[in-house]
């Protein structure tokens, strides 16, 4: 079993209940879910979930299965990092006195290209946008100087590499079928 | 005096009902006739709407399980959806086995659970339970009606999901404000959900793959389960097994796909089933699996399954592709119209010598497990030859009922069917207790047919207070009380794998004739051979419900049997 971390993207209608259907299908096949987000798609009234798990390609092929058998799951589709660009953020609150002690920390902050957003006295905070690895990578930096104060990072939210659009492709599929079924 | 608009207003408002009877207007659009509930607080405006509904038959069950499982009879016997009408909280919870039970077994049905109103979600309010919460995993569809607006689309929405592509249970929760509230009501249709496709499109490919497979195979087995009925495909079955003379093994579902008698049907497929099809799964060269899902007590070890052949998997649902055995042709679709697409590209063939490979396993299991299990030398009846004395006398045209256990596998086994929709069991779940209650609901989908229900002493007294149901209906069940005084299936395990500790299995009955007597059911006690078939006469002579009480060998074993964890051809036939 080859196991790496593959990315479930999955849209369903905005309906109340939904998110617990779909993590319940983790729960049940012992997975742990790396990182989750949930927000309103591109697409009017469908919710996009990008789900990352470490598994095998076996077992996450039968999680996107028994999601997509949910009702108002649209499609539930898996990537491997290979066939995504994906991208996350995160917030690293850093205490100032710290931060002021040592210029070492300005240098790996715009090492990474990371930005202040809020300056003050007491603490300051920076956003980093990024892959997870430079997310990571930047908070260990920081850890080496013991000026983090807080550390908050978004799940993945990912767009696939592919020409296809599949979700698009499928509504537009139903939409036709709703169509000859309404003409019969 | 009433202005013209005021008026109006009134007009509108009089054809404007309640959620309550937009409820009941809803479920008989749909064609429900019967119903299976029980009141309390918070579904009473719907059961005030009730009482003066005679279009609608309700059934008052006396535990809400009861009413899940008479629900699920109901749907197999008939094919139409069951329906359940509870209250909330306990009443609610009280459905959730059957809920699980109807999931795994594909079961259309819907059960229609009062709440308490809107605005008291969430308070901790009396007999408030979530219940969309509870069953959103084993239902294939779970919402809250919290607006009498919402009435006919949740009931014509449920009523579709339940009953198309693979059927399950759906659960309306029903707030008292929704009931209570008025709405103009429009009859609603829904045969549409975008996100969902209850049965995959036939691809071209796969139906030239599975056909050329077939026409190929030296050695094929079919292993025919319970989609088949479920889509009405019986003809085309048959005309499927006949064109490339196939052999078939039955799921314990799909027990009545073709008669027991047809020269194809080699038996049950499993860990009770019979010796042939077992063996032969690891023997065949090319097998196709029709409407089945290789649920673990078919298939037994996974890794020792039919590794030698090419495997071909009709199903409706993609999610059960690969679920537990790889495949190498997945026809997914309506196997009414699969079939019929790959048997149009078969080849009229014969497989003579190895149908007949077929025998020495039957002849082997015959004089091994069931000559002695029919003819027993001991002076105590056994199980077998009780169901089979069964079987004869209603001329193997009942409805064959099942509770769990012992009882279940027994009958599966020595029951034998000559129509389609003639058996009701409880198969993934396995709920003890689901008898009874299934037997009242087939009595009402068929009430043309004899309905025979096998149960053990453990399970019938598992939903035993539905034998108030049956008095008060005059529901015709031919109960057959296999008693053992044992839960016998857990003890025979006990005997084969713990060491014969009977841990908590033998069993204090009560005396079961005093107690149908109680319900104003007539009975008899047969302890004799001699006296079993007039027994049984009497039973099927008496009309209406009737309790025959044979007294079983108390250390009856069932076999042969593959013991868990086995490869799906290593069977048990005897114990030493």
């Amino acid at each position: 079993m080859d196991i790496k971390l593959y990315t479930l993207i999955v849209h369903s209608e905005n309906f109340a209940g939904l998110l617990s259907q779909v993590t319940a299908v983790f729960t049940r096949q012992q997975l742990n879910i790396e990182s989750l987000n949930v927000s309103a798609s591109s697409i009017p009234g469908l919710h996009k979930y990008t789900i990352t798990t470490y598994t095998d390609e076996e077992t996450i092929a039968k999680v996107a299965k028994q999601i997509e058998k949910k009702i108002d799951v649209i499609s539930a589709n898996y990537f491997t990092d290979e066939q995504l660009f994906s991208y996350e953020v995160a917030l690293y609150k850093l205490s100032m006195p710290e931060f002021l002690s040592d210029h070492a920390v300005l240098h790996i902050i715009s090492q990474y290209n990371a930005n202040l957003v809020e300056v003050n006295s007491v603490f300051s905070i920076l956003v980093k946008s990024g892959t997870s690895e430079d997310i990571t990578a930047l908070y260990e930096e920081l850890q080496k100087y013991k000026v983090v104060l807080q550390f908050v990072r978004s799940g993945r939210i990912a767009v696939t590499t592919s020409c296809y659009e599949k979700v698009s492709e499928f509504l537009e599929m139903r939409e036709k079928q709703y169509c000859t079924r309404k003409i019969r | 005096m009433k202005t013209t608009d005021k008026i109006r207003q009134e007009a509108v408002e009089s054809i404007r009902i309640t959620g309550a009877e937009a409820l009941m207007r809803s479920l008989e659009y749909h064609g429900v006739k019967t119903i299976f509930g029980y009141p309390g607080g918070a579904i009473m405006p719907v059961y005030d709407v009730l009482y003066d509904y005679p279009q609608i038959k309700h059934i008052l069950v006396r535990h809400e399980q009861g009413a899940t499982h008479a629900a699920e009879g109901f749907a197999r016997a008939s094919g139409e959806v069951g329906v359940c009408l509870v209250t909330s909280g306990p009443g609610a919870t009280n459905t959730v086995t059957g809920i699980s039970d109807a999931m795994i077994d594909s079961t259309p049905m819907i059960v229609i659970a009062g709440q308490v109103a809107s605005s008291s979600l969430g308070m901790d309010a009396f007999q408030e339970v979530d219940l969309v919460g509870v069953t959103q995993p084993i239902t294939k569809w779970s919402y809250q009606i919290r607006s009498a607006e919402d009435v006919a689309w949740a009931v014509a929405r449920a009523y579709y999901i339940a009953k198309s592509g693979r059927p399950g249970p759906v659960v309306l929760d029903f707030t008292k404000n929704a009931q209570i509230d008025k709405t103009d009501y429009r009859p609603t249709k829904v045969d549409f959900v975008r996100g969902y496709i209850p049965e995959p499109q036939l691809e071209e490919e796969c139906i030239v793959q599975a056909a050329q497979l077939i026409n190929n195979a030296k050695c094929p087995l079919v292993l025919a389960g319970q989609g088949i009925e479920l889509s009405g495909a019986q003809q085309e079955f048959q005309a499927f097994i006949q064109k490339a003379d196939l052999p078939f093994g039955c799921t314990l579902h799909g027990l009545s796909v073709l008669p027991s008698d047809d020269v194809h049907n080699m038996g049950m497929l499993g860990m009770h089933g019979n010796l042939a099809p077992n063996v032969m799964t690891n023997e065949c060269d090319v097998l196709i699996a029709v409407g089945m899902r290789f649920d673990d007590r078919v298939t037994g070890k996974l890794s020792t399954y039919a590794k030698q052949a090419k495997i071909i998997h009709f199903d409706i649902d993609p999610a059960e592709i690969n679920k537990s055995v790889r495949v190498d042709v997945a026809v997914l679709g309506d196997c009414k119209k699969s079939l019929a697409a790959v048997t149009a590209l078969l080849k009229q063939t014969r497989h003579d010598e190895w149908l007949k490979s077929f025998t020495p396993y039957i002849n082997k299991e015959k004089e091994k497990v069931i000559e002695p299990e029919l003819h027993p030398d001991t002076k105590e009846l056994s199980m077998g030859e009780v169901i089979n004395a069964v079987s004869d006398a209603v001329h193997h045209e009942a409805i064959l009922v099942t509770d769990v256990g012992q009882n279940q596998m027994m009958a599966a086994r020595y029951f034998k069917f000559s129509k389609p929709r003639s058996i009701l069991t409880s198969g993934g779940a396995g709920t003890m207790g689901y008898g009874l209650p299934a037997a009242i609901g087939a009595t009402f989908a068929r009430p043309d047919r004899t309905v025979c229900l096998f149960t053990g002493d453990g399970g019938l007294q598992m939903n035993l207070q539905e034998l108030g149901t049956i008095m008060e209906q005059k529901a015709p069940v031919k109960i057959i009380l296999l008693n053992n005084n044992f839960l016998g299936n857990v003890r025979q395990w006990q005997a084969m794998f713990f060491n014969h500790h009977y841990s908590f299995t033998p069993m204090m009955n009560p005396d079961y004739q005093t107690l149908t007597s109680a319900y104003g059911i007539p009975s008899q006690r047969v302890t004799k051979r001699e006296n079993l078939k007039e027994a049984i006469d009497l039973m099927l002579h008496t009309d209406g419900p009737f309790l025959l009480e044979a007294c079983v060998i108390e250390e009856g074993n069932v076999l042969p049997m593959t013991p868990p964890g086995s490869s799906v051809n290593q069977m048990i036939l005897e114990i030493k």
